[in-house]
């Protein structure tokens, strides 16, 4: 029995393996993707950054230093949800029909796919850390493992938020339409661009449903030693956020129909 | 089902083929009633039935962006086939189909019926039991479409399964099935092999024009290979068996004979009567073939 067990979870890490594989080669053949989503977070940065930061901001530090942690989540949000989308192509050309005919299960094919989210979203952020270098930000050992499993993290849990959208939209259009209204409200009530310390009630509310606020956070703690909450704190609720999600997107990755 | 044969699903657009499939291949869950497929329930037991199957389905489903190699490689991991033998078998298929010297170009750069090989490829990595083909030589030209039969054909002597495939050409029925079942409306309203159901449309169709009315003298449905004599004007039309053997006795010392017009029934007369019957409303034309369609109705 034993060995059947360990034969099966063998199994499973290949096929694993073999969705991540697809999803990264699809992606690093893809250059338009990768360099379209690289560069808006970059336009964020030095746009917004100098623009707003040229305004004489009370907020401790350069403006383009603060928002640096927001950048990173920005493009973790963007590219991650967006991903969730390509579950609508693989429907469209019957790739996923394909997949689901084989003995994998569909919550191996949903982890499968986030572990190309979150690879996805790692590169992309090693490119705007590269370029923070730049900026006269500075990384010991340990702020880069912090910033790289906040970003696994939350890569993981938004991935599964846009697999949950892209399981129930049918339409490529429908869920580019759906999903706008769900990426920025993320971005924006992050405290990406702006400290929730002192926002009024209401707004500071609505930040605080938002799993990118303790993300944002978390990286400001770590990057720059300026966070709102400790990074512990950040750490959990994230982490919760991230179990809900996924548990959500599986249950709705079960449901969808193949075909 | 028998074993190692190729079975064809042949029926109208929309008659449910393709649901079929997707039913026998554990997309869709069945409105009603169950399934067994290899000694599986497709509802019990999804994971075993999904792993005594193959499925190329109507759409291409590869990526087009990998190549035909990476293309194997992430099925063959999907379907747990180890390390050991992953590769041997990768490329026994690409052998098999005759892709192994485009293996490591993009999908995107292979022709429609190379695409269609390397799915059918992908298909047979992990030794399936029953080979699905939904409509496998569908929008290829006649060369392509010759290619895959061949292919089709070396695939179920080598690796020893039973393929199940819908087509709406009926001479690739004719040609690659053992055995058809006709599908209309959901419900399967013929089943036997391609002569068998030729055979029952009444046997071969002579028509013999005369230059002046046709002669009383003969009593054509005397003799006993004659099933049914239609009269038309000039024209009449004999259906019966054996042609070769028979024609000299039928048309002996008849004159006046203007043309004689001999055919086979294919697959697609049964095809047209099989359809035909379920649509009705269709009202009988005066044509040859139309009338010969609408026989079996009156």
């Amino acid at each position: 029995m034993l060995s059947t067990k360990k034969h099966n979870s063998k199994i499973v890490l290949g096929q694993l393996y073999a969705l991540w594989l697809r999803e990264i080669k699809v992606f690093l053949r893809e250059r338009s993707r990768l360099i379209a989503s690289t560069f808006t977070p970059l336009l964020w940065l030095f746009v917004i950054g100098s623009g707003l930061g040229s305004t004489n901001l009370q907020i401790g530090t350069d403006y383009e230093k603060f928002i640096f942690p927001g950048i990173i989540c920005m493009s973790v949000i963007f590219t991650s949800v967006f991903f969730g989308s390509y579950i609508i192509w693989d429907r469209k050309f019957d790739f996923l029909k394909s997949v689901m005919v084989a003995p994998a299960s569909r919550t191996t094919v949903f982890i499968g796919k986030t572990f190309g989210g979150m690879t996805t979203s790692l590169f992309q952020v090693t490119i705007i850390l590269a370029i923070g270098i730049a900026l006269g930000i500075n990384y010991d050992a340990l702020t880069l493992l912090q910033i790289i499993s906040i970003v696994l993290i939350l890569s993981f849990c938004l991935t599964s938020l846009g697999l949950t959208f892209g399981s129930y939209i049918e339409s490529l259009e429908g869920f580019q339409l759906i999903v706008s209204f769900v990426v920025f409200p993320l971005f924006f009530l992050s405290g990406a661009l702006f400290p929730i310390d002192n926002l009024p009630a209401w707004l500071k509310f609505i930040t605080l449903l938002d799993p990118a606020t303790y993300s944002v956070d978390a990286l400001r703690n770590s990057i720059l030693h300026l966070g709102t909450y400790s990074f512990e704190l950040d750490v959990v609720i994230l982490l919760m956020f991230t179990f809900i999600i996924t548990l959500i997107g599986i249950f709705s990755f079960k449901r969808m129909k193949a075909v | 089902m028998n074993e190692n044969e190729i079975f064809g699903l042949l029926g109208p657009n929309g008659a449910g083929k393709t649901t079929l499939i997707h039913i026998l291949a554990t997309l869709l869950k069945p409105t009603q009633g169950g399934a067994i497929v290899n000694g599986f329930d497709v509802l019990r037991d999804a994971t075993k039935v999904r792993e005594s199957i193959g499925v190329v389905f109507q759409a291409p489903s590869s990526d087009d962006i990998l190549t035909g190699y990476e293309n194997l490689k992430v099925h063959s991991l999907l379907y747990g086939i180890p390390g050991k033998i992953r590769e041997k078998r990768i490329s026994e298929v690409l052998e098999l189909v005759g892709l192994e010297d485009r293996k490591n170009d993009q999908v995107k750069k292979y022709s429609g019926g190379m695409r269609r090989r390397l799915e059918i490829a992908r298909g047979l990595l992990h030794h399936p039991k029953v080979f699905f083909l939904d409509e496998p030589t569908l929008g290829l030209d006649p060369q392509s479409r010759e290619t895959m039969w061949r292919y089709i054909k070396k695939i179920v002597k080598e690796e020893k399964v039973t393929i199940i495939l819908t087509t709406h050409y009926m001479e690739e029925a004719d040609m690659l099935c053992d055995r058809i079942g006709f599908i209309s409306s959901g419900k399967i309203i013929a089943l036997d092999s391609p002569s068998k159901l030729k055979q029952e449309l009444g046997g071969d169709i002579v028509k013999i024009t005369f230059n002046d009315g046709i002669p009383s003298i003969r009593d054509f449905t005397h003799f006993h290979f004659v099933h049914k004599v239609e009269q038309n004007g000039n024209s009449v039309i004999i259906y019966m068996d054996e042609v070769n053997s028979n024609m000299h006795r039928l048309i002996k010392d008849l004159e006046g004979i203007q043309t004689i017009e001999y055919k086979k029934p294919t697959l697609n007369d049964v095809f047209l009567k099989l359809s035909g019957d379920s649509l009705s409303g269709d009202s009988p034309e005066g044509g040859f073939m139309q009338r010969y369609a609408q026989y079996k109705k009156t």
